[in-house]
């Protein structure tokens, strides 16, 4: 393998882990936080999608598409704390890990009656259509490179919000001990909320993102859901430096063992897991 | 109504409407044409086939074209009236033998249809010979199943993953390809369709450089699209369907690698696709025994009879879904109507020669169809017949004891 076609590889695998780590951060932040196991999270991400894919063929816009689709799901997320899941929180996993596969059901159902189940694509906005030359007969979709960037500057986001300002303080407080954050009279139920409709989102966000590079069909979400926890039990759970890394190293073994490893690729990402599992058993970053 | 509902998750709403809806639909369809005295009792078909998941878009248009034809005969096959039995089988292999004693055990169902993927469909074989319940496959190419596996009592009317590939070997040799790169998911039906591509190929003079898989249904196709750059072969030839033949096709033309490497498949990589792949899927050439603009009268009748039921454009699934009423029509026929006289239904069904929408369709002795298989290309989003890649293609039927 030349240089430059490993170097595209290298692209090729940043990309993928920089789109993982978009979807599970939602999942590690909800988890970390709020403590709620969400299996619906792929659910969303493929809500997220059809409704950037309904909206975009409706008004011909993706950027309309996008903050439209974003707010719909914020929206959804904040309904859905205020209705089921701040009964969830401090409830045994099993409650919620039954609740979260209610709704998987309840949005398949939904996404089948608004939006049926054929697959769908999207026409990524006109001036990111192009794409740029790599070598004599590759070129990479200058939309997927806009997406990397996207992703980082979201990362770079969400590290500054959690670590840098007033509410990541307290959403650190909340996840360290939520009954003292709760007797220094720090609103943590609010914040509970708007993490829970932030994950949401951020699953969303994924699905909407992805949708240009992606198609839209009715499965897209389990395999996300699936890689999604591989990410945040890897990295460690509610940790987003953790998943962060951990999305990096799955996006990168997985393009890699297609590479050099082909018959064995699809075993190679749950192989590094139970590795590093039997190496440190909370995740590259949990906490013990 | 709801003991009519077979599921394996009972609180899932929408196959619990899809089958009351059915049953309603075959209990309004049967009490007309019929006279009300010496009503025979009706044929119990169990349609298995998938409802959801990747699938199922193709598993709806099998079971619209069947009941399409079931209703241009009035309701019923034979004089038989039809009643409908669904079961989701999501194209899980894990869940496939359940589903299937599920229908044939407490449906009492006396023909199953079904389905589209290939490893529910070998679970759906051994069942079906274990039981001696007939079987009609609409879809799945699996070669076992008309091959080690045939049986008097399974019939397919789709095709066998051999034989709408193995033609594509000797057209691409003759358009000038000589090194050729396969991609495919790693599972029975892209293995046996690539596999009968290359044993075409490689017989015609060509060679295969290189056999990319990644494993069902994965679509994340980057890494390979970026190795079919680096090794530049003539073509590629590519099996996928449904959600994955989308992206695929999308991804390889937004490399650039269209311009460059021409793309040709099994003719699924385009079927049904071709709304959502758009300017993608121009000028890819696939092989399949069904083209859209097929110049025949039953094809025109067809398309127009299924435009008006359902609303959308006919394929080639609702045609495989057709043509299994349309081969259960001709074994009741011959019997009047008893599908208890199993050997004469069988023989009459093996012997049954049609016009369907796809041309000639005769059956083989191991009951797989004997059919034309067409080279197309895609233009104006249209799967255009190119020409007749094989004439009357006849699955050699490996393993299979020729029945009697």
């Amino acid at each position: 393998m030349d240089a430059i076609t490993f170097a595209v590889q290298l692209l090729n695998g940043v990309q993928y882990g920089l789109v993982l780590f978009l979807v599970a951060s939602g999942l590690t932040l909800v988890f970390g936080i709020l403590g709620v196991i969400n299996l619906a999270h792929g659910a969303f991400y493929m809500l997220g999608a059809y409704l950037a894919w309904a909206i975009a063929s409706y008004t011909g816009s993706f950027a309309l598409a996008l903050v439209g689709a974003l707010a719909i799901s914020f929206a959804l997320g904040v309904a859905l704390e205020e209705v089921f899941v701040k009964r969830m929180i401090g409830r045994d996993h099993l409650a919620q890990v039954l609740l979260s596969f209610g709704l998987i059901l309840v949005i398949d159902e939904l996404r089948q009656i608004l939006f049926g189940k054929d697959v769908h694509s999207v026409a990524p906005p006109s001036w990111l259509q192009g794409s740029i030359q790599l070598t004599e007969v590759l070129s990479y979709p200058v939309y997927r490179i806009a997406l990397c960037l996207v992703c980082l500057v979201l990362a770079v986001a969400i590290f500054y919000v959690i670590q840098r300002t007033r509410l990541g303080m307290i959403i650190r407080a909340g996840a360290e001990n939520r009954d003292m954050t709760r007797c220094l009279g720090i609103p943590f139920d609010l914040v509970n909320r708007y993490v829970f409709a932030g994950g949401i989102a951020l699953a969303g966000l994924g699905g909407i993102l992805v949708a240009p590079i992606s198609t839209v069909f009715p499965g897209m979400g389990d395999g996300m859901l699936i890689l999604s926890f591989v990410v945040v039990v890897l990295g460690g759970i509610g940790s987003v430096t953790g998943a962060a890394i951990g999305a990096l190293l799955i996006g990168l073994t997985d393009t890699f063992g297609k590479v050099f490893f082909p018959q064995v690729s699809s075993i190679l990402i749950y192989v590094l897991m139970a590795g590093v599992l039997l190496w440190r058993p909370n995740g590259l970053l949990g906490k013990a | 109504m709801s003991q009519s509902i077979v599921s394996s998750r009972p609180l899932d709403r929408r196959r619990f409407l899809m089958g009351s809806a059915g049953a309603l639909a075959a209990g309004a369809a049967f009490r007309f044409p019929t006279p009300a005295i010496a009503q025979p009792a009706p044929l119990k078909v169990g349609f298995m086939l998938p409802y959801s998941g990747t699938f199922a878009k193709l598993g709806k248009f099998i079971d619209d074209g069947f009941r399409l034809y079931v209703e241009q005969q009035g309701g019923s096959l034979g004089g038989r009236p039809i009643q409908f039995v669904q079961v989701d089988d999501e194209s899980k292999p894990e869940s496939a033998t359940d589903n299937m004693n599920r229908l044939v055990g407490r449906e009492k169902v006396d023909v199953v249809v079904g389905t589209v993927h290939s490893g529910v469909a070998m679970a759906m074989v051994k069942v079906a010979r274990d039981t001696n319940t007939m079987l009609i496959i609409p879809n799945a190419g699996v070669n076992e199943a008309t091959g080690p596996l045939c049986a008097p009592n399974i019939f397919r009317t789709s095709f066998s993953n051999w034989q709408v590939c193995e033609p594509m070997g000797k057209v691409m040799f003759d358009e000038g390809r000589r090194n050729v790169v396969t991609i495919t998911w790693r599972y029975a039906a892209g293995q046996q369709m690539v596999g009968a591509f290359a044993e075409g190929f490689t017989k015609a003079g060509g060679k295969v450089v290189e056999e990319l898989a990644l494993p069902f249904p994965e679509v994340e196709f980057q890494a390979l699209i970026t190795r079919i750059a680096t090794l530049k072969p003539d073509a590629v030839f590519a099996f996928f369907a449904g959600g994955g033949a989308v992206k695929f096709v999308k991804d390889y033309a937004a490399a650039g690698l269209n311009k460059s490497v021409p793309l040709y498949g099994a003719g699924f990589l385009t079927d049904g696709t071709i709304p959502a792949q758009g300017e993608a899927a121009n000028g890819i050439k696939t092989t399949l025994h069904y083209a859209d603009n097929l110049d025949n009268a039953a094809n025109k009748s067809f398309l127009t009879a299924f435009k008006a039921k359902t609303g959308q454009d006919g394929d080639i699934y609702a045609v495989q879904g057709f043509d299994a009423a349309a081969l259960m029509a001709a074994g009741l026929s011959a019997t009047k109507g008893d599908w208890g006289a199993r050997a004469q239904v069988a023989a009459a069904m093996q012997a049954a020669k049609f016009d369907s929408p796809r041309g000639p369709l005769s059956f083989s002795k191991a009951n797989n169809p004997v059919q034309n298989v067409y080279l197309r290309e895609v233009r104006n989003g249209r799967n255009e017949l190119v020409s007749v890649a094989g004439q009357a293609v006849s699955d050699p039927a490996r393993g299979c004891r020729a029945q009697s």
